[in-house]
């Protein structure tokens, strides 16, 4: 927790998305309201299908809202195009769930932070690029290597990294770990918090896992499909829930020292086919 | 209840340009009747090729180069250059390979692939008889018989989960090995898949269940006993809560700790992972609890 200084670095007012059209339309968010403080890491839950991955996607800029309005630092950043855009990144950077296919197999590591250091300038990026390192626990030893050559965890360090060159404000890290091992995984939220609290980054993290959200969020919000159902400090929302699909979520999630409740089999297909 | 599944000795190796990859080093599990094992171990540790090798799905580079499996009493050599019967498969002991659900053919309706399980083991079997099998079994299980009809596209992922997992139990084999069936999925479709995989073994279509998962607190729910991999071997093996909440090997130990679950113990802690290869982990001896 921050202490009582609570500003708000993002907000996201009443957005909409929705694709396609008429009968094949799909409302990916409806009506979603939030706001991501400063220092602090806020993280949004859903099963697939929730709409999580494409409210990321908006927050980043990658993709248009349908209409709403999105705020960084006091500025609209709805509509950004252009050098306006490439500024934005510059403060706005992310982390995507794959880690063996956002890297290009031929690039060794240098190669790729020295494509990131053309944007910041050869002066600081070389300086930078020993720092974002050592943020995520790795020295220059790794530069000479190609991603073959390292492990999932290794290799999402490094795209971690990548977008550390840049010193962003705000970090958007979607399903970021969930491709890695449970041991592995410790590690990379590890280097978040540390980022949140050495640093004072705020941080994005879409993730399907309760558990990793318990872990490392301040703040939780819980999506389902496309409505924020809920959203609240990390203790009130995983552990006394208000609403009925996050309770349902919560009794659902297998946890390792007590066993999940079984029901009938039939009650509970029921209950997923009317949902 | 007596023995259902008993593999010894198992040695697999992966055949590669003359560098060969011990995947599997000198494992043995046994299963008894009604019984999951869960086989957990992350990435690399060789829990699905022990998982292809039991339900004799080895194929190069992998090579098995030793080890048995007896079911119901009848012991098949796997090492060298057994011959493994063909009917075995599938109907005796059957495979769900990580995925399954998204490799049906997407053109083609469900029956279509029903009818190609059936007739690969009994060439004069009916369109009508599959199909029968196959309505009466999703009935029984508390699926529509309208799946049948669809094609994989109209199924949601949880039900198309249900679905591959029936088909694969066709037969009724007497273990399914199934490779990460959950991993895929909503936690919502978890739990109803591992309540179908109960309901099976309680029904008797199947007798017993390999599980092979990273995701130990599915195993909490699901398996009866667990055996953890590491590098090739089995480093604990026993009962779910011992192996859970009493865990012996440093490097069970090391995996029950990193596990995030959403208990009120894990928030505002600190975790500290593992690096990815510890010598001291693979040296300290096996423990099997009783």
């Amino acid at each position: 927790m921050n202490g009582p200084k609570t500003n708000a670095i993002y907000t996201a007012e009443h957005i909409h998305k929705t694709f396609g059209h008429g009968a094949n339309q799909v409302v990916a968010a409806k009506d979603v309201s939030f706001e991501l403080i400063e220092g602090q890491t806020t993280t949004i839950v859903g099963e697939s299908g929730s709409g999580k991955s494409t409210m990321a996607r908006m927050v980043l800029g990658l993709m248009p809202v349908t209409s709403g309005k999105l705020t960084f630092q006091g500025k609209d950043v709805t509509h950004l195009k252009g050098r306006d855009r490439t500024q934005y990144w510059r403060d706005v950077q992310a982390v995507f769930q794959d880690p063996f296919s956002s890297f290009n197999q031929f690039f060794t590591v240098g190669t790729l932070l020295n494509r990131s250091m053309s944007l910041v300038g050869r002066k600081v990026g070389q300086q930078r690029m020993e720092e974002s390192l050592g943020y995520v626990g790795m020295d220059t030893s790794v530069l000479d290597r190609h991603p073959h050559e390292m492990s999932g965890g290794q290799r999402q360090r490094v795209m971690i990294a990548r977008a550390l060159m840049m010193r962003p404000k705000l970090l958007i890290a979607d399903e970021a770990t969930s491709m890695l091992d449970a041991s592995l995984r410790v590690n990379v939220l590890n280097v978040l918090t540390d980022l949140r609290d050495q640093l004072g980054m705020t941080i994005l993290f879409i993730t399907h896992d309760i558990g990793q959200a318990c872990y490392l969020a301040d703040r939780v919000l819980v999506m389902e499909h496309g409505i924020m159902v809920e959203q609240g400090p990390t203790e009130q929302v995983i552990f006394n829930p208000q609403h009925e699909y996050t309770q349902r979520l919560l009794a659902d999630v297998p946890k390792l020292h007590e066993a999940v409740e079984l029901h009938d089999l039939r009650e509970d297909l029921a209950t997923v086919e009317n949902a | 209840m007596g023995t259902l599944v008993d593999a010894r000795n198992i040695r697999g190796v992966y055949y590669s340009g003359g560098k060969d990859v011990v995947a599997v080093n000198d494992v043995s599990v046994n299963i008894q009747e009604g019984e999951v094992l869960g086989l957990a171990g992350e990435s690399g540790s060789g829990k699905t090729t022990l998982g292809s090798i039991i339900a004799l799905i080895a194929r190069p580079p992998l090579h098995v180069e030793r080890g048995s499996l007896e079911i119901d009493g009848k012991v098949q050599e796997l090492g060298g250059d057994a011959k493994v019967p063909r009917t075995w498969r599938g109907a005796v002991v059957s495979m769900l390979p990580q995925g399954a659900m998204n490799s049906v053919s997407p053109t083609k309706r469900i029956r279509h692939l029903v009818y190609d399980v059936m007739k690969s083991h009994d060439s004069k079997v009916s369109k009508d008889e599959a199909f029968d099998r196959a309505r009466e079994r999703l009935t029984t299980l508390g699926l529509p018989a309208r799946v049948l009809d669809a094609y994989p596209h109209q199924l949601s992922g949880g039900m198309k989960q249900r679905t591959v997992t029936i088909i694969s139990t066709l037969l009724n084999p007497r273990l399914l090995v199934a490779d990460e069936p959950t991993s895929a999925l909503d936690v919502t479709s978890q739990k109803i898949l591992i309540e179908m995989l109960l309901e099976m073994l309680e029904k008797k279509i199947i007798s017993g269940v390999i599980f092979v998962t990273h995701d130990l607190p599915v195993l909490r729910t699901v398996a009866t006993k667990i055996a953890v991999m590491y590098q090739g071997r089995i480093v604990e093996m026993g009962p779910t809560t011992t192996l859970v909440d009493d865990p012996q090997h440093p490097y069970t130990q090391a995996l029950m700790s990193s596990v995030l679950a959403p208990e009120p113990k894990y928030t505002n802690i600190r975790i500290e992972g593992m690096s990815s290869f510890d010598r001291s982990l693979f040296d300290a001896p096996a423990v099997i609890h009783k």
